[in-house]
């Protein structure tokens, strides 16, 4: 056995299915093993790509995706989609090969420092150079990157480690003592939380991507509706509530409703639970939820207390800290159930109000595509079952604005990084994990020309993906900040050309067509869901659309700007 | 604002680059860090006085403890601890001084570790403070050449070293 089967001898024993990859010179051993192995390897045509894949594959189902790069420009390709895992903490492994050890140092063809340039976007990394450090390398690495705050984790492995004759060498247990998971949470905060619970007046749940990662989008209900308390997600949240829960508000934030911002500032109790108060929801911070007392629960210490001091710091995984305070809650529920029943009526009138006076609705014309409309008509094929993995920009907004997600899981998009080109690449991992699944990848037309080249690995694979361009001929966001924040001097923020997407399709084989007129818009999608093999669907619409609600940056959330100012009328 | 970090960690090779690089990435300036193995040859001790903004002090060592090669990170800029610093010196000492500076480093509780015609090598610890005199006391002796070892720190508090218990790996049935 040489080093490169030790490596997959431990991918399998952590039931690994498929490396999303690309090969290279120190590779090479690796790529020989893979031959006489059962896991899957799926070539893409960059190694970006290949770490989106890896996400989608994991954002997906929750399982650790697995990326594969060269060393040099293999390895510092993969960068961006490390540092994009380490944002949104998706659990995913990435193996490098680096050069023979005794080549490290000396500028040898593709040598990078891998590990070090790895450091700082990998919630740990690993340079390996024998083949006696491999299984427990590899098997740390899986245990890192799919417990606590999950992360990205980075194996860097020399051919010569490859290459090395030897056995695997079984790993019993992981003892890492400086890796310290808090899981359980402090029972007398706990009790605290759920006093506090009972004794507001306007609770409002705010709830991250942490219900997705912990897997507590049912104790998450179980809580809303324990306590009656309206609930936003976040953008990395979405699915965490049910959309169609009628606890359920919206996303808050720069692009969130006017309820959800609005909600936000009033309460007198803020539920933080599994956010980390990201600047794009907060807005300027010393107005944000300036009334609230603040329970944060999150697994990560330095998340508790970064931004905003809680009242109530609870450490702890966010299911099993809410199964303990549903069951503090339910303990003390006689008693305190009906405690403020007047107030806290009153405080969902108002939240009522506040959705009738400026509720997120679908835009419409017959003249142009609007945006808002497209997202609408996929929201109806989708009716909240459906996988959408987002590019990045108007279009992300848009969407996570107006699809419905009634499961974790089903909203995949880059929320912390925010990488262009993530939402072709990370549709076409998420299609491998559920392979079930009806699987939209909806991207602008900037961030679509940024994933081309893996329109050739859904046509090598045949993914059933429907490709989704939200085609408005801009860098919609560029151009929606420099119109309303540098005078309208528009300035590389126009695509001019844009490829015949019957003929790009065509030239890998599947189906594409453009639609522009609205009275088509529905028929066309139909089509591209009928499909039985991945469809591009190009959709222009209208270019001039902002999105709104909007909260200029450094701005109150509640001061947001809820629609484009209208044209003064001459007399 | 200077913090006195004191860490704990796994003597590993890029331990130290996960240390340092979270304070480069946040822009903070090292004024001093000095690092060796402990009686366990598989831990070192680091020292660090780095240049932190007081509200972002808390947050640096909650960083620091997430790192997983490292076992313990406590701030002892404040607090029952004893700080010390040693410094080498090397002082050009003509024939006239050579007695009144013997004499000076005595006060510092200094001492000469080597002598020649050119002059002495003197070596003092003390606190940081302490240690400015005396290299201002000695420079207006004459020439001099300065090598300061950055503050070293023992806390006097017995602080629980929390660690993660081995983790045993459920036993999956051989794939290949």
């Amino acid at each position: 056995m040489n080093g490169a089967q030790v490596v997959l001898e431990c991918l399998a024993r952590e039931k690994v299915e498929v490396i999303f990859g690309y090969p290279g010179g120190v590779t090479l051993p690796f790529y020989d093993a893979i031959y006489d192995s059962p896991i899957k390897h799926v070539l893409v045509r960059h190694e970006q790509n290949a770490a989106f894949a890896a996400q989608g594959y994991s954002r997906a189902t929750g399982k650790v995706g697995v990326c594969c790069a060269t060393s040099g420009p293999g390895a510092t390709n993969l960068v961006t989609g490390l540092v994009d895992a380490m944002m949104d903490s998706i659990p995913i492994v990435a193996i490098t090969g680096q050069v023979t050890s005794k080549l490290i140092g000396s500028d040898a063809f593709q040598e990078a420092d891998t590990f070090g340039i790895t450091r700082s976007g990998t919630k740990h990394n690993f340079l390996v150079k024998t083949l006696a450090e491999l299984p427990r390398a590899i098997h740390e690495a899986f245990h890192i990157a799919s417990t606590g705050r999950p992360g990205p984790v980075l194996v860097d492995i020399t051919k010569d480690a490859f290459q090395a004759n030897g056995h695997y060498t079984p790993v019993s247990s992981i003892h890492l003592p400086g890796y310290r998971v808090y899981t359980e949470g402090h029972s007398g905060q706990i009790r605290r939380a759920a006093q506090a619970m009972w004794e507001a007046k306007r609770p409002f749940v705010y709830a991250g991507g942490g219900i997705i990662h912990a897997g507590a989008h049912d104790e998450l209900r179980q809580l809303v509706e324990m306590i009656d308390a309206p609930a936003v997600t976040t953008l990395m949240g979405l699915g965490g509530l049910a959309a169609d829960h009628p606890n359920f508000v919206s996303m808050p934030g720069m692009h969130g409703s006017y309820a959800a911002n609005m909600g936000m500032t009033e309460t007198d109790l803020l539920i933080a639970l599994g956010s980390r108060f990201d600047d794009r929801v907060t807005g300027r911070l010393a107005a944000f939820a300036p009334h609230a007392k603040v329970i944060h629960v999150d697994i990560d210490p330095a998340e508790v207390g970064k931004i905003r001091t809680p009242d109530v710091p609870i450490v702890g995984d966010v299911k099993k800290v809410l199964q303990k305070i549903l069951e503090e809650l339910e303990a003390t529920a006689p008693q305190m159930k009906s405690k403020n029943s007047t107030a806290r009526a009153a405080w969902w009138g108002q939240i009522k109000e506040w959705q009738r006076e400026h509720p997120l609705e679908p835009v419409f014309s017959t003249d142009e595509i609007k945006p808002q409309h497209l997202m609408a008509e996929i929201d109806r094929l989708s009716g909240g079952e459906a996988i959408v993995c987002s590019d990045v920009g108007q279009h992300q907004m848009w969407a996570a604005q107006l699809i419905r997600f009634n499961h974790p899981r089903l909203w995949i998009n880059s929320g912390g990084l925010g990488s262009m080109g993530f939402g072709v690449p990370s549709a076409l991992g998420a299609q491998f994990s559920r392979p079930d699944k009806l699987v939209f990848a909806i991207c602008g037309d900037g961030g679509f020309q940024m994933s081309i080249p893996e329109l050739a690995t859904i046509a090598n694979f045949e993914l059933p993906v429907k490709i989704i361009v939200m085609n408005n001929g801009y860098l919609g966001m560029i151009r929606q900040w420099q119109e309303l924040f540098y005078n309208n001097r528009l300035c590389a923020a126009k695509l001019d050309t844009f490829p015949d997407p019957e003929k790009l399709a065509g030239a890998y084989g599947f189906k594409g067509r453009t639609v522009e007129r609205p009275s088509q818009l529905r028929q066309a999608l139909e089509e591209a869901v009928k499909e039985p093999g991945p469809y591009l669907l190009n959709v222009r619409v209208a270019p001039f659309e902002n999105v709104y609600p909007m909260v200029p940056a450094g701005g109150a959330v509640n001061e947001m700007v809820l629609a484009p100012p209208q044209p003064v009328e001459v007399a | 604002m200077l913090q006195l970090i004191s860490l704990l960690m796994e003597n590993k090779p890029g331990a130290l680059m996960r240390v340092t690089g979270l304070l480069s990435a946040r822009g903070y300036n090292i004024e001093s860090l000095t690092v060796a193995r402990t009686l366990d040859p598989e831990l070192s001790r680091m020292s660090i006085v780095v240049d932190v903004e007081p509200n972002q002090r808390a947050q640096v060592i909650k960083q620091m403890n997430k790192l997983i090669n490292v076992l313990q990170a406590t701030d002892s800029t404040e607090g029952p601890a004893v700080r010390r610093e040693l410094v080498l010196l090397r002082v050009r000492a003509s024939m006239q001084n050579r007695t009144a500076i013997l004499k000076e480093a005595e006060i510092f509780g200094a001492r000469a570790v080597d002598s020649s015609v050119e002059g002495f090598a003197l070596e003092a610890t003390g606190d940081p403070e302490k240690l400015d005199e005396f290299i201002d006391v000695m420079r207006s002796y004459g020439e001099i050449e300065v090598t300061r070892s950055g503050l070293v720190v023992v806390s006097l508090d017995s602080k629980k070293l929390k660690l993660a218990p081995p983790v045993s790996k459920e036993e999956v049935p051989q794939a290949i």
